[in-house]
């Protein structure tokens, strides 16, 4: 279980996270959803150890994150937002230095990078430098390098972005796949559709808060369960409604042509903080 | 790993330099000079020696750590390791000074080509090592501060280059002006130019010369592990 305590960060001016508290269970595939800057990052950067805290605790498994980053690195596998892979190590290669770096045991390491290489369908390529590989194939590396010491966290910094849809359901497959093993997984994303698919429960963040957290089905319900969208007066306006049937009495008052469809997470998070993802 | 993989790229540009050097002072002025009782050739081959492995070791690992840190952000991948940063800092400046020795000894064989009389004994091949541990130390320090590749290019400008040509590796100290001499003297390249030589009488003695590179390392080394250990 990781437990995050009045957690705060600054940048000289800047208060990229504020107060934050949150626990995450154990097995849990939790999703962080924000806007750009809303912190989503910098938190991941303090779970994976990569910064500090200016104040606040992270504690994983009742072990204080601050006094033993040692023993909490050796848990944690970081699937970060850069493609940080040794361009001109082949996919093997790149699998070794990792396992060098945790200590893992050569023949043990031999084993796992066997496995997952053949887990993420990569295995005729491992003597090929990671150079000529395909941006989705980079991606399946990556992650597989942060479960070669088989860490009992996964944290993944936007894993899907700049990929295609198809490489984005094969890596959301690969991605259930872990946390059905029991693995906890924590993914920042733009894409709303991702979270809403994958996680276990959804937080919201914005301006380094927290700004909602529950399940994808119960922050979609907030709401409403339909939405009627609307352009008129040169803007789409968005009303939400219970039912199908409150919506096309809505709709029948409106001259502007009208959608409606069943809500979702973007159009919840549009209503939490009032702006487009991706602004 | 990458050294393996890149062995006869690696082994060849590290003996471009040099060769070009040797040909210019072994055939173009070679044996009809001479410096300090020796021909030119035998004078300038230690000077070419510190020189390249001065700019082999704080190349490979500077340019290494900026770009890793700055670029690729592959630095990210070793601090996410549980490895202790004072191995990692040890390590990386370890395996740059290394490729610093090996392009030593590409150059004392190129030598041998152009008849250079060089005595290498276990004095030589020690002061070889420490220069390429100092300038691996302060490249990784160097790396470690530097935020751009831009700004990487201007300090080789502005301090390795002037100290390949000034600091005894092409012509004897003593030519250089009174005040200007003293204080390129306290400068490392200088130290490994006079202690490759022995024979000039700015050689103090056999232990002050490498005490100062040893100096040099230390406070470098502390530096860097410093820089480390608080990074973000």
């Amino acid at each position: 279980m990781i437990v995050i305590r009045d957690l705060t960060k600054k940048y000289e001016n800047l208060i990229a996270v504020n107060h934050l508290s949150l626990e995450i269970k154990k097995g849990e595939f939790f999703g962080l959803l924000g806007p750009n800057g809303a912190g989503k990052t910098t938190l991941v950067r303090m779970l994976s150890t990569l910064t500090g805290p200016t104040s606040g605790s992270i504690m994983m498994d009742d072990v204080h994150m601050d006094r033993n980053k040692t023993q909490i690195k050796s848990k944690i596998g970081v699937v970060p937002q850069h493609m940080n892979l040794e361009w001109e190590m082949t996919a093997k290669q790149n699998l070794e230095l990792h396992g060098k770096l945790f200590g893992m045991k050569k023949e043990y390491m031999q084993e796992r990078i066997h496995k997952l290489l053949n887990y993420i369908d990569l295995c005729d390529r491992k003597d090929d430098q990671v150079k000529t590989f395909s941006g989705g194939m980079k991606r399946k590396l990556m992650i597989a390098r942060a479960l070669l010491h088989n860490p009992d966290v996964l944290l993944m910094d936007e894993p899907t972005v700049g990929l295609d849809a198809s490489v984005r359901r094969k890596l959301w497959d690969l991605m259930k796949g872990l946390n059905k093993d029991g693995m906890t997984v924590i993914l920042t994303t733009h894409y709303i559709e991702e979270a809403q698919v994958l996680c276990n429960r959804v937080g919201f963040m914005d301006s380094g808060k927290l700004i909602e957290l529950d399940t994808p089905d119960r922050l979609i319900e907030k709401f409403g369960q339909f939405v009627l969208e609307c352009f008129d007066e040169g803007e789409t306006k968005t009303f939400f409604f219970e039912d199908r049937e409150s919506a096309l009495e809505k709709a029948a008052s409106i001259s502007s042509s009208v959608n409606i469809r069943p809500s979702n997470l973007e159009d919840t998070f549009i209503m939490l903080t009032n702006r487009k993802m991706g602004d | 790993m990458l050294f393996k993989n890149k062995f006869w790229s690696i082994t060849t540009g590290l003996m471009i330099a040099p060769m070009l050097y040797l040909i210019a002072f072994g055939w173009g002025i070679g044996n009809s000079m001479t410096i300090d009782g020796m021909s030119y050739i035998s004078f300038v081959i230690p000077g070419i020696i510190a020189m390249s492995t001065m700019t082999i070791s704080f190349g490979t690992v500077a340019n290494g750590i900026n770009i890793s840190r700055t670029y690729d952000k592959t630095f990210e991948e070793f601090m996410t390791a549980p490895i202790n940063m004072v191995s990692y800092t040890i390590g990386k400046i370890i395996a740059s000074a290394l490729r610093g020795m090996y392009s030593a000894a590409l150059i004392i064989s190129l030598s041998l080509l152009f008849r250079g009389n060089v005595n290498i004994d276990i004095y030589f091949i020690f002061i070889i090592i420490l220069n390429c541990l100092v300038f691996s130390a302060l490249g990784f320090m160097i790396g470690m501060i530097i935020d751009s590749h831009a700004d990487m290019s201007k300090f080789s400008n502005f301090i390795i280059t002037p100290m390949s040509f000034l600091c005894g590796t092409f012509f004897p100290l003593d030519k250089m002006p009174f005040l200007i001499k003293d204080v390129i003297w306290i400068l490392p390249l200088t130290q490994t130019s006079i202690a490759l030589r022995r024979n000039s009488e700015l050689f103090l003695n056999p232990w002050i010369h490498p005490l100062i590179l040893v100096l040099y390392f230390v406070i470098l080394l502390i530096i860097g592990i410093k820089l480390c250990t608080k990074a973000e």
